[in-house]
């Protein structure tokens, strides 16, 4: 589902934020990306969202050469990776539902069809009953939720999720955590920057580490 | 791992969703305007103020032109009569005119007649009284047929008049209206030197609303750009808002003119009354209505545009 090849990305400003990263990540796993903070694991993640082009290397995710893909392309590479942030990037002037709606929106579904799947995706994390409620309104870990209904509500095939904890206590973290194995399960691929080393520990799955923008450590899981 | 895309396939229900979307986007940027009262309604009023000055300018030499072409047909020479030149004498005269082919009418007003006009128009009363007699000639007004009324003929016309030797000197009420006329062209090309200054301020102002616009919508933009919105879906809301800011812009200004016009309605009256003509102002009409609407959408469409390629690239990887 996505493969890295001696991957580089060089900043102006930074110099370096990732040297020669190579892996390979098969549909349907569930993988971890740590690291200290500043070790290019944000860089790492919008180099497949297609946020950022690498310097040097080739990137592929499911198939699509992204050093390749024109720029028109690229809101077409989008849809199909689901993207959730620690800080949510919700819209703070819109409903839940009309937050969740966007991406449906955006793909041009008609209205019945956004209602059923925005329905689907909050029910699954919970959320159904505060579709009419502003992102304010809500608590941090219902704020992580919508964001992470907003990213699978298009059901894409692949997920990446920034630091999606990061302001959430270790209860919250671990539902968070569950919620992606349900995604896991039904067949979807996963990669998740976390520096919460102890929930990582504590779950089966592969682990990439990030030191300094290289790859320093890929434990295939237990 | 391939999936399908869009729900469905079928171009017909695909141009669907697109009208949709385009209907919503054009009903969500004009509650957006709406949604903020104060900063709409002074970017419209000063849209509209930009936009009614050439078209009151329009108007104004329109109705100027529609005054004058009346005035064309009624082009006449006046020919004053020696003093000597009796009543019956000047009569005789009227009467040996009016055989010429190419006059059509020959009018003559006889200095008594001329003194009470005068009078009548008041002002005059004391100075005339003080007169022993009237100072005023004869004078003949001779209207030419309208096939004999170009500027040449009637000249050569005037003339042969002048050669009579009952005649004095004669004038020909036409240069006034050629230099009327001179003016009229001088003000239509000030009106769409000032039209083009002003619609380029239109663009400027629409440009930089939806640039303010934009910057304001930063973070909203760069979310619908994470989720994969392409770059015509970002910018189609601004779009609109733009052609909106134009029609509403459009509207006041039609507005002004037609209030401005109804305001001059009266003292244009008591003028043309005065000079004993009837005159009804002309406003802008169907087609001038038309004309700024449709300028004011498209200044408001071509501001936005330039503003939204300025600072709207689309997703951008880089």
């Amino acid at each position: 589902m996505i493969e890295f090849d001696h991957v580089h990305k060089r900043y102006p400003e930074r110099g370096e934020a990732l040297s020669d990263i190579s892996f390979a990540l098969a549909a349907g796993e569930m993988a971890f990306l740590t690291g200290h903070s500043g070790a290019g694991k944000s860089t790492l993640l919008r180099l497949i969202g297609l946020l950022e082009r690498p310097s040097r290397g080739r990137v592929v995710v499911d198939g699509r050469d992204l050093g390749a893909l024109p720029r028109r392309q690229i809101p077409l590479h989008r849809r199909q990776v689901g993207m959730i942030f620690q800080d949510h990037r919700l819209l703070a002037d819109r409903s839940v539902f009309d937050n969740v709606a966007l991406p449906l929106q955006v793909m041009g579904y008609g209205q019945r069809e956004i209602g059923r799947r925005v329905r689907a995706a909050l029910d699954h994390v919970g959320l159904l009953k505060r579709e009419r409620a502003t992102p304010v309104a809500l608590s941090g870990g219902e704020q992580q939720r919508v964001g992470i209904a907003r990213a699978v509500v298009a059901r894409p095939p692949l997920l990446l999720a920034d630091e999606p904890t990061g302001n959430l206590d270790p209860e919250l973290s671990r539902e968070i955590f569950e919620l992606f194995e349900r995604f896991q399960y039904v067949g979807v691929t996963l990669l998740i920057a976390t520096h919460d080393l102890s929930l990582v520990a504590r779950m089966p799955y592969r682990t990439l580490t990030l030191a300094d923008g290289r790859l320093v450590n890929d434990s295939g899981g237990w | 791992m391939s999936r399908v895309r869009r729900p469905s396939a079928r171009p017909s229900e695909l141009l669907l969703i697109w009208l949709a979307h385009h209907l919503r986007s054009a009903r969500e940027s004009l509650r957006r305007l709406f949604g903020m009262p104060l900063p709409t309604t002074m970017t419209v009023a000063v849209l509209g103020i930009s936009l009614a000055l050439p078209a009151t300018l329009y108007v104004g030499t329109d109705n100027l032109r529609a005054m004058t072409g009346r005035w064309d047909q009624t082009a006449a020479i006046s020919l004053f009569l020696r003093h000597e030149v009796d009543s019956s004498a000047a009569r005789a005269l009227a009467e040996r005119l009016r055989a010429r082919p190419e006059l059509a009418r020959v009018e003559l007003i006889e200095p008594e007649q001329a003194l009470a006009e005068f009078k009548e128009l008041g002002g005059f009363e004391g100075a005339l009284e003080a007169l022993d007699d009237n100072p005023l000639p004869a004078v003949l007004a001779l209207y030419p047929t309208p096939s004999h009324a170009t500027t040449g003929q009637l000249r050569a016309l005037e003339q042969q008049m002048v050669t009579l030797p009952e005649a004095d000197f004669a004038r020909m009420d036409t240069l006034w209206i050629e230099r009327l006329q001179a003016i009229l062209a001088l003000a239509e090309t000030a009106t769409l030197l000032l039209g083009a200054l002003l619609g380029l301020g239109v663009l400027l102002i629409v440009g930089n609303t939806i640039r303010l616009e934009i910057l304001n919508r930063r973070g909203e933009i760069e979310i619908m750009e994470l989720v994969g919105a392409t770059a015509a879906f970002i910018r189609r809301p601004f779009l609109y808002a733009g052609a909106w800011y134009g029609l509403l812009g459009g509207l006041c200004a039609t507005l002004l003119v037609t209030f401005s016009t109804g305001a001059l309605q009266g003292s244009v009256s008591r003028l043309a009354a005065l000079y004993g003509g009837e005159f009804r102002l002309a406003g802008l009409g169907l087609d001038g209505t038309l004309v700024v609407l449709l300028a004011g959408i498209t200044l408001g469409l071509v501001g936005s545009w330039i503003a939204v390629g300025r600072h709207l690239r689309g997703a951008e990887a880089d």
